[in-house]
């Protein structure tokens, strides 16, 4: 059992504050996926969690223990790092054994261990080899056999597919997954790949400017972001935002449509649809054709709308040209709302 | 200009410089050291090793060498961890740590000389805290063994620096992803130094040893200013046949002789601390 709770932690380099008082608790055996754009605190967070930095306040538990002070190798984790870091002296065997022989586990063990997790990545044709003769997508492989040889409480990941190419991430992605849920850790994953995040996550937790701003199923956080940065953030293409004002009765006024809405003493707020949930009829938001690109399933258009750019997703049978009006019907169950101000979802 | 003849024709000064100055020197050198009156012969070797203080000379120098040189690598290798580790004052901890590389071997000898003479600062030191009565004679010619701590003690503090400047830029070379790694999964600070940085520190290992080695053969000027004749080394005993003996042929073996024990010890520590292609960083 290793439930992971990170409470009040923030962290400072000098003046720049890395991350605000950021709270998150994971559950046992969870798939956790920090998400967010580079810079936004996600590695210094996994890095705080590894034991590698030290947080300037707050506390870490792992396992119902508060793990802050305590060094890397009496937390019960392993890592898998960016780069790597596949030991360039050692064999692949030894590689993967180094954790064990730190642990002084007999011979005897070490050996079907190391067997068990090489044939598990496949990699038992290359325990004799050097680093050095191993390509990206083995030494990857490599870098996750020697985390997942420790039967670690918890393995943490920092954005271990980014140096593979295109097909070879696809591969890992979906191998990634299915090795995680057989072994039975909590897992955190740094990512800031989208696709990633949704394929692999039981929850994500997306960041920004270092703070958590939603953390929850990948679904959840593509159908009801928490905030705007979250919607404009997550989904190919993001969401679109048109503002909205207020009308009679509660209503609001979206780019000449009433709309039903939340309630709000605001005058303006934003309207939010993704790009997927929007239907040409002859009811809707007024579209100005701007760009056409038919991607096969579907076709992506850009539209002007109130002189901002929206995109939409139809269908590849609807014959549209560049320069043609629309009208653009957003799913009523589909609409979200954000404060422009605090940006919170309303 | 064709493309793949320019890097050697930018090295043919440098390879020219060192022919005329090094290499023909040498080969005269060599000559002589197997002549005599222009007949070849091996007798400057025999004279070489018949000479009553030549057992003597071999043995002091590959003691000396045997002694210095471990104690300065583990020496270098600290201070090298420790400049590494510092956050702030780095160079500065590194300019003070070489200060005695620019001073000349026999500068470094007279220093120490000053330490240990018999108006020396030691002796100065050890009467006004009462703790001899009258100057001790550190470095006569009975005391020997101190004769031998003195000159081992200036070339520690001569020579250590330059060991210890080429252990920190490789120390440098060490992606820091690799002891994260480690400290991860489970190494200490003392199995990260033995399993990670000695490792990886090969090559730079293998430069500084093999430098410092060398060095050690060549030790000549500390030797004459703290023992004088008391503790004969090769160095010294080659000088002696050239100037005071007055023949450049047994000289010559004798320069030769060292030069065979460095390559020897060079190529051991070549094939010792040699880093297979496969496993380099």
């Amino acid at each position: 059992m290793a439930e992971i709770a990170i409470k009040g932690v923030a962290k400072r380099f000098g003046g720049f504050t890395a991350l605000h008082q950021v709270d998150l608790t994971i559950a046992d055996q969870e798939f956790m996926v920090l998400l967010g754009a580079s810079g936004c605190g996600k590695t210094t967070l996994l890095r705080i969690v590894a034991g590698l930095e030290t947080p300037s306040q707050g506390e870490v538990w792992i396992g119902g223990r508060r793990v802050d002070h305590l060094p890397p190798r009496e937390r019960g984790i392993a890592m898998v790092f960016q780069n790597y870091a596949v030991f360039p002296h050692l064999t692949v065997f030894e590689n993967i054994a180094f954790g064990l022989r730190m642990k002084k586990l007999p011979q005897a063990d070490v050996e079907r261990r190391v067997t068990r997790t090489a044939e598990l990545m496949h990699i038992e044709q290359l325990l004799k080899r050097y680093s050095g003769q191993l390509s990206g997508g083995q030494r990857q492989r490599v870098a996750v056999a020697r985390a997942l040889a420790m039967e670690p409480d918890v393995i943490l990941m920092d954005e271990p597919l980014s140096n593979l190419d295109a097909l070879l991430r696809l591969e890992m992605r979906a191998e990634l997954k299915g090795v995680l849920a057989a072994s039975k850790t909590t897992t955190i994953y740094v990512t800031h790949d989208q696709v990633e995040a949704m394929s692999l996550a039981d929850r994500i937790a997306v960041m920004h400017q270092g703070r958590i701003v939603q953390a929850a199923s990948p679904v959840e956080v593509y159908r009801n972001p928490a905030a705007r940065f979250v919607g404009s953030f997550i989904g190919n293409p993001p969401m679109n935002f048109i503002p909205a004002t207020k009308a009679a009765n509660g209503d609001w006024t979206v780019a000449g449509l009433t709309l039903p809405g939340p309630k709000s003493d605001k005058q303006r707020i934003e309207f939010a649809i993704r790009p997927e949930d929007v239907d040409a009829g002859s009811e809707g938001l007024h579209a100005t054709v701007r760009v056409i690109e038919p991607l096969g399933p579907h076709t992506l258009v850009t539209c002007d709308v109130e002189g901002g750019l929206f995109r939409a997703i139809l269908d590849s049978s609807a014959s549209v040209q560049v320069g043609d009006r629309l009208r653009l019907a957003p799913k009523p169950d589909r609409i979200r709302w954000f404060d422009p101000e605090t940006t919170n979802a309303l | 200009m064709h493309g793949k003849a320019l890097p050697y024709l930018l090295l043919m000064p440098a390879t020219l410089f060192l022919c005329i100055f090094f290499l023909y020197p040498f080969v005269l050198v060599a000559f002589e050291a197997v002549t005599r009156d222009g007949a070849f012969t091996l007798d400057n070797f025999r004279t070489m090793a018949g000479g009553w203080k030549f057992p003597v000379t071999v043995r002091n120098t590959l003691l000396l060498a045997a002694i210095v040189v471990p104690i300065q690598l583990v020496m270098a290798l600290l201070m090298a961890s420790v400049v590494s580790r510092l956050e702030t004052g780095r160079s500065a901890a590194l300019y003070v740590f070489a200060i005695p590389l620019g001073i000349s071997d026999l500068a470094a000898g007279l220093i120490w000389l000053a330490i240990f003479d018999q108006s020396g600062f030691l002796n100065t030191l050890l009467s006004s805290l009462g703790v001899v009565d009258k100057p001790i004679m550190f470095l006569g010619y009975q005391s020997k063994l101190t004769i031998f701590i003195a000159v081992a003690l200036a070339e520690i503090w001569r020579a250590t620096a330059i060991m210890m400047v080429i252990l920190v830029a490789g120390m440098g070379l060490i992606p820091k992803e690799y002891y994260e790694a480690a400290e991860v999964f489970g190494a200490s600070p003392w199995q990260r130094f033995l399993r990670i940085t000695l490792p990886l520190l090969r090559p730079s290992l293998q430069t500084a040893i093999i430098l410092r080695v060398i060095l050690a053969f060549e030790v000549f000027a500390v030797v004459a200013a703290l023992g004088g004749t008391n503790l004969p080394v090769l160095m010294g005993e080659t000088y002696n046949w050239q100037f005071t003996l007055q023949d450049r042929n047994v000289a010559a073996a004798s320069a030769l002789l060292i030069l065979a024990i460095s390559i020897g010890f060079t190529l051991f520590f070549l094939r010792v601390l040699r880093v297979p292609k496969e496993a380099r960083i």
